[in-house]
């Protein structure tokens, strides 16, 4: 279950969103990814735990290695977002309704 | 993998043909000024009235920011909009999502004319195909994270 804390912590952390960029470029695996960033691979290892689990990037065994991809489901922090926006402006809305309108505003 | 809609029914006090108007015709009365795509704030919002039509704001100047189209326009029953805002609020051509809202009317209690509004987002999975403008807005703070730290403050405020 993705929820939208999980997803908050996962890019609070520099590293990690320096990891999810990475993977966001292309499908790569851990060696390539800890190549190229200043950090050492078990570490990276943890920082894609964390954004696995946070349903933003998914693995697929390739051979012998992993390879991590972003993960559609990435779109669940998006729509934790989006599901406030529309409560709020929905709420506006049947107020509006519900108001008289200015004369100006008149068909 | 799908993201779900998101879906909202509300009831409001009006018949059919006020609740449609005041959705399309009257947005920028109830569109959160905040949400702008332009550098300033917009005076109108526009929903053109015809399928196909162009879905924009307009600021004080007169320059227009583009949000989407109309794909469905059947008043005062039906709406459906095309949503082609980005995670970092942006107009996207490429991006596609749907808005669809239904009218219908219905009695209150005391007898006066009212109406179920059914709303839908779908489409959502659009955003996470949208991988290179994903990595693009993550870092900015006006970005997807920046939105999503706003977000956050305003849930936990």
């Amino acid at each position: 279950m993705t929820t939208y804390g999980a997803v908050l912590d996962a890019l609070g952390d520099p590293t990690r969103r320096s990891v999810l960029e990475l993977v966001a470029e292309r499908p790569q695996p851990v060696g390539e990814l800890a190549a190229r960033l200043p950090v050492s691979r078990p570490a990276v290892s943890q920082h894609l735990r964390v954004l696995k689990d946070a349903g933003l990037v998914t693995d697929t065994a390739v051979g012998t290695q992993r390879v991590y991809r972003l993960d559609a489901r990435g779109a669940a922090a998006l729509r934790a977002y989006l599901d406030r926006f529309w409560d709020d402006s929905l709420a506006a809305y049947a107020r509006a309704v519900e108001q008289d309108l200015a004369p100006e505003e008149r068909p | 993998m799908s993201t779900d809609p998101i879906v909202r029914t509300l009831t409001v006090a009006a018949p059919p043909e006020r609740a449609f108007e005041v959705f399309t015709a009257g947005m920028a009365r109830w569109w959160n000024g905040e949400y702008h795509l332009g550098d300033k704030p917009f005076v109108d919002v526009v929903v053109e009235p015809r399928a196909g039509g162009r879905w924009y704001e307009r600021d004080a100047e007169g320059a227009e920011c583009t949000w989407g189209r109309v794909l469905a326009w059947e008043p005062p029953g039906r709406l459906v909009l095309a949503w082609q805002i980005s995670a970092d609020w942006t107009y996207d051509p490429e991006l596609v999502t749907q808005i669809e809202v239904r009218f219908a009317g219905a009695t209150g209690p005391d007898g006066a004319a009212t109406t179920r509004v059914d709303f839908e987002h779908r489409g959502l999975d659009a955003y996470g195909e949208q991988a290179a403008e994903m990595r693009a807005s993550l870092g900015s703070p006006g970005g997807w994270g920046g939105l999503l730290e706003a977000f956050a403050d305003k849930a936990g405020g």
